[in-house]
């Protein structure tokens, strides 16, 4: 499993720079280059389904991302500024955080089933009946369209309030200019 | 283990540049890198080793699957995320419009 861990410094080193670099295209890029070495790593860790779609929504987030930095500015201007009182206390904040959210994390993934053998008391029922009472033969697409559809009802829901948001924030008539 | 913690480091890193960034667009792509990290921590903490994806392709196969609820679960969050981003995209592009600024210091005064 080496491959896994380079992708994963590789996503850490391209993240870290997303954050702080000055221009917002190349923040825009990092990003992109995360998404896809996620997309990578999905394949690796057997999910396809996972894949294909963390693609198209990569290549979708990239055009929406460009298209707003287009017609704006692409340059961070608060990058390599002075810091003020209110940034620094921030900061501080956030290492107090990160340190006590690192004890919690790592005490709660002890409980946690080692990596590459996880319990799967639920799924070995659904893997069971997923051909004979669905009747599909990808058990993802079963378990998302026929176990658990009223998630995916909801999951629906949450995605054309998002689409009404944004049509009602992106319109041009009836506004005061 | 460390395969977990390093997707918690990402997670980190993506609430970083959401606390301490002052420029917008920074802010979006903070929630997108937390998004990464989580439905990748999903998808790894389901990975069973030596096995095939959960795709049934001949008669009577024996089931040695890695587990398919947390690829359900993620499948989900994946459409969730593009939409939220989508949305936080349109605040940032209606403010930056009226202050001409992605600069959070800056957009303090009530305008109109």
């Amino acid at each position: 499993m080496i491959e896994l861990y380079l992708f994963l410094i590789f996503m850490t080193v391209a993240a870290f720079v997303a954050t702080e670099i000055k221009d917002l295209l190349a923040a825009v890029i990092s990003l992109g280059a995360v998404g896809f070495s996620v997309a990578i790593m999905f394949i690796l860790v057997q999910a396809p389904d996972l894949a294909i779609v963390q693609i198209v929504v990569e290549v979708v987030t990239i055009i929406i991302f460009v298209a707003v930095i287009f017609r704006t500015t692409h340059v961070d201007e608060t990058i390599g500024k002075k810091l003020t009182g209110t940034h620094i206390l921030s900061i501080v904040f956030f290492s107090f955080f990160a340190l006590f959210f690192l004890v919690a994390v790592f005490r709660a993934l002890q409980e946690l089933p080692a990596f590459g053998n996880p319990t799967m008391k639920v799924a070995s029922e659904y893997i069971r009946l997923g051909l004979p009472k669905a009747g599909g033969a990808n058990l993802v697409a079963d378990v998302i369209l026929d176990f658990r559809a009223l998630d995916t009802l909801g999951e629906a829901t949450v995605l054309f309030t998002s689409v009404i948001g944004v049509a009602a924030l992106m319109r041009s008539i009836g506004r005061k200019k | 283990m460390i395969m977990f913690l390093s997707c918690i480091i990402l997670y980190l890193i993506g609430l970083y540049a959401i606390v301490t960034k002052r420029n917008l667009i920074k802010i979006v792509i903070g929630f997108a890198l937390i998004e990464y990290a989580i439905n990748l921590l999903f998808a790894l903490i389901g990975f069973r080793s030596n096995m095939l994806a959960p795709i049934i392709t001949k008669v009577d196969m024996p089931h040695r699957f890695v587990d398919p609820i947390p690829q359900a679960l993620v499948l989900t969050t994946i459409v969730i995320a593009l939409g939220t981003t989508a949305l936080m995209l349109s605040v940032a592009l209606r403010i930056y419009n009226r202050y001409k600024t992605f600069d959070i210091a800056k957009i303090r005064k009530l305008k109109g």
